[in-house]
């Protein structure tokens, strides 16, 4: 059962992925975007890591990609068509991607994994995340954590004060 | 662990997505599907470090905590990105890198 759900999952996020970088109208590529951040988090679901599902789920596919549809919306036609690509960019672009993908896959295929795992294993729920969050001992983030909190408030001030017209 | 799935199967569903973001990214010209491309890539990445740590060190939360600081990293990235993006569009009225080529001064 487990092993069907993870291959619809694959073939959704590989599927959408590639619709979302080869589309031409803009909005069907964002909206293709928004089933790859989807599919993602399923990914996360099948994985047991609920917490981080959840996210992904608020964050990524309720805040970005709405922010991205929001920014087309204010910036293109939505009937707007890109032209097509020069072939000689797609081609090496292609290439470029393939081989890549390519070495990475045959890396990852000689690698013996099951040599490195570990045992012992702790539930990755809410409360072990707040846990590490919050606490400053052995393998604790708060650190990090609050850099976190004070980039995205500095994120958020640099955007207002980007977009908003300047007084002529 | 989950039975049935192999570690190296969802690494290389997280590899492909990866490099379909750089091909993206290469290929597009529209400021906002580079975005896009680039949020493809921090979220195979994010993939990537959740499935290494649920599978090979299932004692410890580190991966599922950088998994945590790069969504809201690519928040903030995504943020500050479209307000440059807004204000491109403003002066110049497009938003093609291949139009974009001086700055102010």
């Amino acid at each position: 059962m487990n092993v069907i759900f993870f291959y619809i999952i694959a073939a959704a996020i590989l599927g959408f992925s590639i619709l979302s970088v080869t589309s031409r109208k803009i909005l069907r590529a964002a909206t293709f975007l928004l089933f790859v951040l989807i599919s993602t988090a399923a990914l996360y679901f099948l994985l047991q890591v609920h917490f981080l599902a959840a996210v992904q789920l608020m964050v990524y596919a309720g805040g970005i990609a709405v922010l991205i549809i929001f920014s087309i919306l204010l910036t293109s036609n939505v009937d707007f068509t890109f032209e097509k690509i020069d072939w000689k960019k797609q081609v090496f672009s292609g290439l470029l991607a393939l081989g890549g993908a390519a070495i990475t896959i045959l890396t990852l295929l000689q690698f013996n994994f099951n040599s490195l795992v570990t045992k012992q294993t702790v539930t990755p729920d809410i409360r072990s995340f707040g846990r590490a969050f919050l606490s400053y001992g052995d393998g604790g983030f708060v650190l990090p954590f609050e850099v976190i909190t004070v980039l995205l408030l500095a994120a958020m001030v640099a955007a207002i004060m980007v977009a908003k017209k300047s007084k002529q | 662990m989950i039975e049935g799935i192999d570690i190296t199967h969802i690494l290389i569903v997280s590899t492909c997505m990866f490099f379909i973001g750089v091909y993206g990214f290469l290929v597009r010209r529209n400021l906002i599907t580079i975005l896009m491309a680039t949020e493809l890539i921090l979220n195979a990445v994010s993939i990537n470090f959740v499935v290494l740590n649920k599978f090979i060190y299932p004692d410890v939360l580190q991966g599922y905590m950088f998994s945590v600081f790069i969504i809201a990293i690519a928040a903030a990235e995504a943020a500050v990105a479209i307000a440059i993006i807004i204000n491109v569009y403003r002066r110049y009225r497009t938003i093609n890198v291949e139009n974009v080529h001086d700055m102010k001064y």
